[in-house]
């Protein structure tokens, strides 16, 4: 069994016998990188030195004895929009190529209390747009199970780094199905907070109503363990919710008896895989024999989703990129003509195609004369969507859906066709419009790619998304299946 | 719902933005497009204003927007002045700075 | 100038305030001015990629008693909101403001010009956080930007355009400022840009009632500046409507030293500011508990204190009009009165010789040390008849440069006035007899021989001698 198939409680007790030290971990991590990176290409920067040097202190402690952090020693991977001070945050852009951070993220804060062990910064679409990982302006990670198709995105990096084994577990970021998408594609589980659960302070914005940080782990069990980590109110995010934080593997029980499941009509509709669908019903059938009731039920609203999705989303991302003008950080083009040169060239050098579509579609979203027809409109929409949650949720405990119409598409497939990959998104987006939890989990394949299944919850109620989740990965194996690199 | 959402794109005929319209907002945005890109943003943008159209077919008029999810208000913390960065790093990441400033080309010529 | 009585001129005002508040509005960073470049910043304050607002509320409730001083309703719900612009001196390159949701309007404040009251409506007052410095350097091919002030939270008052002159302009900038000093909200100087004023300025034909085309002036810094602009600019527009033209609708920035407004037509662009609500930041519910506790914070405000002035001292309406338009004077006027119970005289040294004092040297109350307290001690001394009139003038001008209290500036330099009718006897027979012309003279009847006479006692005795008692025994002397 490799290193990092061992479940966190029997790594953290090697650890305690001296059958294993940190360096042995980070060493491990570094060297399956070594070994698999040339094809999946999931990192940007590597922070081999300092996480060494971090290792060797842990293993210090290990001896001296003490207190230890609930992620003590695990070689965890950060997507590249999570800002780490002094390790380059690029977002994978090259406006920020050169960004060297002068604070760190909350998550990130959380993470070095939890004393995991930072490995690098993954690989992702530039500033967290796009689904397949193709809009990372350095090159595309791929996908481990089959590297000539993509990973998924935003947070591909992430999902393929722990899908080749070469972290314990990663962070990524959900928008709108940033995490559950491409942990889908790579056959992992990927864990989207309820937003305002996990601070977004250090978390470079994309569409701050909808950004939410998350774990992306190989179980469910491990998913729990992240979040317990990284949840919790922050008063440096005004967004942040003020709740209690439970203990989050206390829903672990496998027991699902009698919780009530609805599954949206709208997401096992045309347009959906049938391989999919047939992987969706199966695993339906499976909380069936535990003792669960699953119904159809309506999300009446679904189909303005994504419309919806992308005139919030990218009105606000129009806004947020607005701070990147090349005066304070960044890539500043060389010799501009005047003030507004520097601005344009700066801009339109430092971004790729897909994040100037957004703010340019943002940007005339917002504009004189549209904001009532668009930004406004699809703000009323945004509640509409919210209701059909509301009113699924006031009768089942969870919805139970595909996680993606399909399985993950081939490298190049969907390229200059921005609708058709937008549309990729229809089972996550309403997701992230509401505001509520979900998580992916993998629930088959289709031609060796894996298929997942999402499952959400009320808002605030991770503990019965991780139980349902749990519960299913304990009847099946799916997620112990690992891709041949 | 019927998942019509991979023929769209055929439907689409009219175009309401202009080249010159993108070209305003490129400013606005401060981007500097080349011909090609204009003409494939003029193409996509309506493409996806096309498809935003098809939120008009709600009746909206007595819906509230949501800006949030969460039902938070008055979130905030007590005026209290603590250390600011030190210079080096406030500086580490400039371009171009002078005297302990960023500096950038004139604001005004 | 000459003046445009064809026209009736139009002005509104939005005014920008520093609130003085100890931290940023958005983050913990010092608001304190003159700090060296760039040296209160932070990853919020330098919009660095991640951060996030939190705000300060104490900037709220500022921003709430500042609008209830003004006559503002509070609004119920309240929120920011994202006003998009590229500039250096803003990181974000955008500004958190309030848009659509302020939070006050429909206030009004009080003027009084050549004696009569006016009252100028407000149109709202909302709260935002301030831009950075920039300078020019190399002969104005570059810039630098200092984010020091970047984050200050500003409150923007924006008045209806019920100004009609210049002189209205600048009361109403006087009372306004006076307001937030009585409120405490502010330092409001305007040499430090803790308030800053641009106009919006039109002419129309009197007796027409839609507005004429107006402009808009920026760059006056100081309340005189404020009407020079407005004189030389309601000068302008006339000649341009004299002549038979159309006044542009347009930005114009004021050069005081030349004291003429120029176009900044092409430093301008279309402005399109895609206002949306800051998703970073939540709504403000003010429930009324909030704002009578903040309400409750205000305290007596100008014009209250000019009417109790008038009726409760009955000072005159000029003088209580003018001590009350400052705080602090108008505290100096309160203090003088726990040691004396003579407003009217109290009121006298402050209209004149102090306010003489303090204009002739373009100096502040602050300025200078004296104290209410002596004020009001040295007029009891004055009513004793310990000191005189004369020597109240040298006491008063030492309380004014060293704060020391007037009986120990009496004691120190000996000016305790001279009332023993041997001792001034004694001087007073001493003149007479070392001027024998001037007796001869004043028995001839030159009346004015006696007012050289009495000059020369006091010069003998340093000015001390009781007045009133050289007089009578000179008199008898001469007899």
């Amino acid at each position: 069994m490799a290193l990092f198939d061992l479940r966190l409680q029997d790594v953290h007790n090697k650890l305690n016998n001296k059958e294993l030290s940190v360096s042995e971990l980070v060493s491990a991590s570094y060297a399956r990188i070594a070994e698999t990176e040339p094809s999946i290409k999931a990192f940007i920067t590597l922070n081999e030195e300092n996480a060494r040097q971090q290792a060797a202190e842990l293993d210090k402690q290990l001896q001296e004895g003490g207190e230890r952090g609930l992620l003590f020693g695990l070689p965890a991977g950060i997507k590249d929009n999570i800002v780490t001070e002094g390790l380059l945050t690029t977002c994978a852009s090259q406006f920020l190529s050169n960004y060297d951070p002068i604070y760190d993220a909350t998550a990130v804060r959380k993470l070095k209390a939890a004393q995991s062990v930072t490995i690098g910064k993954l690989n992702m679409d530039e500033f967290a747009m796009g689904g397949s990982n193709e809009n990372s302006s350095y090159y595309p990670a791929r996908n481990p199970w089959n590297t000539e198709y993509v990973p998924g995105g935003s947070s591909g990096g992430s999902a393929a780094s722990v899908a080749a084994g070469q972290v314990y577990f990663s962070l990524g970021s959900d928008t709108g199905g940033s995490i559950r998408q491409p942990a889908a594609y790579c056959g992992i589980v990927g864990l989207k907070p309820t937003y305002g659960l996990v601070s977004r302070f250090g978390l470079v914005a994309f569409a701050s109503s909808l950004d939410q940080i998350g774990p992306l782990t190989k179980n469910v069990e491990d998913s729990a363990y992240v979040l317990q980590a990284i949840a919790g109110y922050d008063a440096s995010d005004s967004t942040s919710a003020n709740v209690d934080i439970p203990d989050y593997t206390s829903a672990l029980t496998g027991d699902v008896k009698g919780l009530r499941i609805g599954v949206p009509k709208e997401y096992l509709g045309a347009g959906i895989d049938p391989r999919v669908k047939e992987a969706v019903l199966k695993a339906l059938a499976v909380y069936e024999s535990l003792g669960a009731a699953w119904e159809e039920v309506s999300l009446p609203h679904t189909e303005y989703a994504i419309a919806t999705y992308y005139l919030l989303a990218s009105s606000e991302a129009s806004s947020n990129l607005a701070r990147f003008d090349g005066v304070r950080y960044g890539v500043r083009a060389e010799d501009p003509a005047n003030l507004i040169d520097l601005y344009r060239k700066s801009r339109s050098q430092g971004f790729g195609p897909e994040v100037k579509r957004r703010i340019m579609l943002g940007t005339y979203a917002l504009s004189s004369g549209y904001y009532d027809a668009y930004y406004l409109k699809a703000q009323k929409v945004r509640t509409l969507i919210k209701q059909d949650f509301d009113q699924v949720f006031s009768q089942y405990d969870l919805i139970i859906g595909p996680t993606a119409p399909t399985p993950a598409f081939k490298i190049g497939e969907q390229v200059g066709d921005p609708l058709t990959m937008y549309l990729n998104d229809i089972c996550t987006i309403p997701v992230s419009l509401a505001g509520v939890p979900a998580i992916s989990i993998p629930c088959g394949t289709a031609d060796g790619l894996p298929i997942g299944l999402q499952i959400i919850g009320k808002a605030f109620d991770e503990l019965t998304v991780l139980r349902a989740a749990h519960a299913f990965e304990q009847q099946t194996g799916h997620h112990k299946l690992r891709p041949r690199l | 719902m019927e998942m019509s959402y991979r023929t769209f794109r055929e439907e689409d005929t009219t175009m309401s933005i202009t080249s010159k319209d993108v070209e305003h907002v490129a400013n606005l945005a401060r981007l500097e497009l080349s011909d090609s890109e204009k003409e494939q943003f003029t193409e996509q943008l309506n493409a996806i204003l096309k498809y935003a159209e098809k939120l008009n077919g709600l009746d909206t008029e007595a819906v509230e927007p949501t800006s949030h999810v969460l039902p938070i208000t008055n979130v905030m913390r007590a005026d209290e002045q603590r250390q600011s960065l030190p210079i080096e790093k406030v500086l580490r990441n400039a371009p171009d700075d002078e005297d302990g400033q960023f500096k950038v080309p004139a604001v005004l010529e | 100038m000459s003046e445009p009585n064809k026209y009736e001129t139009v002005v509104g005002l939005e005014v920008h305030v520093e609130l003085h508040t100890k931290s940023k509005i958005f983050c913990s960073c010092s608001t304190a001015f003159g700090a060296p470049p760039n040296t209160h910043t932070c990853p919020v304050c330098l919009g660095h990629p991640g951060v996030l607002p939190v705000l300060n509320r104490q900037a709220v409730e500022y921003a709430m008693k500042a609008a209830m001083a003004i006559n503002c309703q509070i609004a119920d719900i309240s929120k920011f909101d994202r006003k998009n612009y590229f500039y250096p001196d803003s990181p974000k390159a955008y500004q958190i403001s309030q848009y659509d949701q302020p939070i006050g309007e429909n206030g009004w404040i009080d003027i009084e010009v050549n004696g009569e009251t006016k009252r100028i409506g407000i149109t709202r007052l909302h709260l935002e956080e301030d831009a950075g410095k920039l300078t020019h350097v190399e002969g104005g091919y570059a810039s630098l930007v200092d984010f020091n002030r970047v984050g200050t939270p500003l409150i923007e008052i924006v008045s209806e355009p019920d100004i009609r002159t210049p002189e209205e302009a600048k009361a109403y900038l006087e009372k306004l400022k006076a307001i937030m000093q009585y409120c405490d909200v502010s330092d409001v100087k305007m040499e430090e840009g803790s308030l800053r004023c641009d106009a919006n300025i039109s002419l129309r034909p009197y007796g027409q009632r839609e507005f004429g085309t107006r402009a808009e002036l920026k760059n006056m810094n100081s309340f005189r500046g404020v009407q020079r602009g407005l004189e030389y600019e309601q000068f302008r527009q006339a000649e341009i409507l004299n002549s038979g033209g159309e006044v542009v609708q347009e930005t114009r920035r004021f050069d005081d030293a030349l004291g003429k407004s120029f176009s900044m037509r092409g430093k301008e662009e279309a402005h399109d500011y895609r206002y949306f609500p800051d998703p970073d930041l939540v709504r403000l519910h003010i429930s009324e508990d909030w704002k009578a506790s903040v309400h409750a914070s205000i305290p007596e405000l100008p014009d209250a204190r000019k009417a109790r002035y008038t009726t409760e001292y009955s000072l005159p309406s000029y003088d209580a009009e003018v001590i009350t338009s400052s705080k602090k004077l108008a505290d100096f006027f309160e203090e003088s009165l726990s040691y004396t119970k003579d407003a009217k005289a109290v009121s006298n040294w402050i209209m004149g010789d102090l306010l003489g004092y303090l204009n002739a040297n373009g100096q502040e109350l602050t300025d200078v040390k004296i104290t209410g307290q002596g004020l009001g001690e040295m007029i009891g001394l004055l009513e004793k008849g310990t000191i005189s009139g004369k020597i109240a003038k040298t006491v008063f001008k030492a309380m004014i440069e060293t704060g020391k209290l007037p009986q120990q500036i009496v004691e120190e330099q000996g000016l305790v006035q001279i009332s023993d009718e041997g001792a001034i006897q004694a001087v007073v027979n001493q003149i007479v007899e070392a001027n024998p012309q001037s007796v001869e003279d004043y028995r001839a009847g030159k009346e004015k021989a006696i007012g050289f006479l009495v000059g020369q006692i006091m010069k003998e005795t340093k000015g001390k001698a009781n007045p009133a008692l050289v007089n009578k025994l000179l008199l008898e002397r001469l007899k």
